[in-house]
């Protein structure tokens, strides 16, 4: 089976005054359909550089990225720009929902950006938000919202759209124990299929349980690669 | 993506507000003040607007403005109506003089004297009195302005005056455009105005007339100043000299260029501003926007929609609020009588609020093109 993702040869430097600050060093890596993958490492280790990367938000210095078998960075960025609205969903850490528009409309953006109309977007949003508990605070604002509401909005906005690679960063880190677990659960439960694959940053180690499979990081290098957390952490 | 840009904009009722309020201010201050000035620049040529019927003006070689006078023999009058292309020519005397009050007050006043046939020169509408009485013996009427400035307690019909030293009557009032220096103007018979107006034997202003049917007033002007030596000026020309005037001697363009000049800037700080600020407050939401794949022309779409509607709403809340201001005034204020917003002031006003729209816009969207989606995970 042909995987997910492919990373090859893939680095990044970033211009720091007038020198160059390697933070990738030649990531070779595939990500395998319905799996869920977690990246972890230390603060510094290259993780959200390496998700950026792979979302196809951010350029490499060298390398090549295909996900699900198109190289993303041999787009033309309008091109680039579609593909990612198609095929990728993001969960940010600090949620970056639109202030003024309901829980529901926000699940929306995805539908609305790809030119449904409002009313059926925010139709099928309400669906989503359904499903991830919440159908309750559909029509409310963000900031009637707790935290962990806001991110299950978050993520119906991610998911909303059926895409087939979702990235998160750190997705759990405002969260406490239970709702962190609760939204480990609620991905694996919504976001993954046969045909799809999850990427999750995390430092949360009171979840560490739920993946299928741990990347490790550090000094911008994968260093291990198994179904359990390495050693020392 | 239009709703959502709307949503955002005015979902920040602070800065939406502040926003729209901007706009508006500077459309009212640069509509307020260019109709000001244009109506004040008009008054340059009230005295000609006074006269629609009178297609040339007649007056001294040096002469300029209605409203500075240099005399003309009486025999001028004869000559103009001698020269072919001339259908009628009339008198009028346009001189200073004093009057004093019953209250015994000295008052600089114009005394306007039309001609005794056809009161060519006299205004239309009367406020108070009939156009007839004028033929009485020593009548005068008086500009509606000029009463309640000189009879601010009302009767002023009636009331006897020193003219010059001579008696004077006031049987009427017209209702008169009001003149840049706007001075108390008393109309009288021109005959009646020699004895007011003391002097020698020249006394005659202007000489007004019209061309006959199908002569152009132009080449009759052209005509007449080649036959008498005067200078004639078509109604167009001589209204035009009397703004000229204005302009070229006052400091009225100077003011109110600043006034204009500094809507435009206050408006640009303001608008530009709390735009940005609002930009900046939004920029992990475009940059969100961005990253799960909203072309930067749907970007640019949303910030253009965004400028639109504060541009739109802020326009036309200023423009309303001007024009009422100007209304207002020209109702109530005999210092703005007459005053109206000239249809071409708005269009003005759009052009400087497309502009300042424009330049925010822009500023606002290169911030928001230049942010890199994977800035939103940081
Ligand atoms: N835009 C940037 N410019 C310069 N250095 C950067 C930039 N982005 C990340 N870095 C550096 O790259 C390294 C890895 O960052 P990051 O990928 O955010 O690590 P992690 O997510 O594992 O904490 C850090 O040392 C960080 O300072
Ligand atoms: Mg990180």
């Amino acid at each position: 089976m042909t995987p997910a993702i492919e990373v090859a040869g893939v680095t990044k430097a970033f211009p720091v005054g007038d020198s160059q600050v390697q933070v990738l060093h030649g990531i070779n890596v595939a990500i395998r359909s319905g799996e869920l993958t977690y990246l972890v490492g230390e603060s510094g280790s290259g993780k959200t550089t390496l998700i950026s990367i792979i979302a196809g938000i951010l350029f490499p210095t060298q390398g090549r990225v295909e996900v699900f078998g198109t190289d993303l960075y041999a787009l033309s960025d309008t091109r680039l720009v579609q593909f990612r609205l198609a095929t990728i969903g993001f969960i940010f850490q600090q949620y970056n929902l639109l202030p003024t528009l309901t829980a529901a409309e926000n699940a929306a953006v995805p539908l609305i950006a790809a030119g449904m109309s409002r009313r059926e977007a925010t139709d099928r949003a309400r669906e989503l938000l359904d499903r991830l508990n919440i159908a309750d605070q559909a029509d409310k604002l963000p900031r009637q919202l707790s935290g962990g509401q806001q991110q299950r909005v978050a993520i119906g906005r991610a998911l909303v759209h059926a895409p087939r690679l979702v990235v998160c960063d750190e997705p759990t880190a405002a969260l406490d124990a239970r709702s962190g677990r609760r939204v480990m659960d609620l991905l694996r439960a919504v976001a993954l299929a046969e045909d799809r694959a999850v990427i999750i940053v995390t430092h949360d180690n009171r979840v560490f349980d739920l993946a299928d499979r741990i990347l490790a990081m550090e000094d911008g290098r994968i260093t291990h690669d198994g179904t359990t957390m390495p050693q020392g952490h | 993506m239009g709703w959502i840009a709307i949503r955002m904009l005015t979902g920040d009722r602070v800065k939406f507000i502040g926003l729209i309020f901007g706009v508006a201010f500077s459309t009212l201050l640069i509509t307020q003040q260019l109709s000001i000035f244009v109506n004040l620049l008009l008054r340059g040529a009230a005295a000609v607007h006074e006269v629609p019927t009178a297609d040339i003006w007649v007056m001294d070689r040096s002469g300029r403005t209605p409203d500075v006078t240099l005399p003309m023999p009486a025999t001028a009058l004869d000559r103009v109506r001698g020269v072919s292309g001339v259908g009628w020519a009339v008198p009028m005397i346009r001189s200073g003089a004093t009057v004093r009050t019953p209250e015994g007050d000295l008052e600089p006043v114009s005394v306007i004297g039309v001609d005794d046939a056809t009161l060519t020169g006299l205004p239309r509408t009367m406020v108070a009195g009939d156009r007839e009485r004028l033929s009485d013996p020593d009548a005068v009427f008086i500009d509606d302005v000029g009463a309640r400035k000189l009879f601010p307690a009302g009767g002023a019909v009636g009331t006897r005056l020193e003219l010059n030293d001579q008696r004077a009557v006031v049987r009427g009032i017209v209702d008169a455009n009001p003149t840049f220096t706007s001075t108390v103007i008393l109309y009288t018979r021109y005959s009646n105005a020699l004895e007011f107006v003391p002097g020698t034997r020249n006394r005659l202003s202007f000489i007004l007339a019209r061309a006959a049917p199908g002569s152009d007033p132009a080449a009759v002007a052209k005509a007449i100043e080649a036959a008498t030596g005067l200078r004639a000026r078509t109604r167009d020309q001589f209204a035009r000299d009397g703004v000229d005037y204005i302009i070229e001697n006052t400091g009225i363009p100077i003011n109110f260029g600043i006034t204009v000049a500094l809507g435009f800037v206050v408006g640009v700080a303001i608008v530009g501003l709390t735009f940005s600020l609002f930009i900046r407050d939004n920029i992990k939401q475009f940059g969100a926007l961005k990253a799960i794949g909203v072309t930067n022309m749907k970007i640019r779409g949303m910030v253009a929609t965004q400028a639109a509607m504060v541009g739109l709403i802020g326009y036309g809340l200023g423009i309303l609020l001007a024009v009422l201001f100007v209304w207002t005034g020209a109702q109530n204020s005999d210092a703005f009588k007459g005053f109206y917003t000239p249809w071409q002031i708005p269009l003005i006003t759009a052009a400087v609020v497309m502009v300042m729209i424009l330049l925010t816009g822009l500023l606002a969207l290169r911030v928001v093109l230049r942010t890199e989606p994977a800035e939103v995970f940081r």
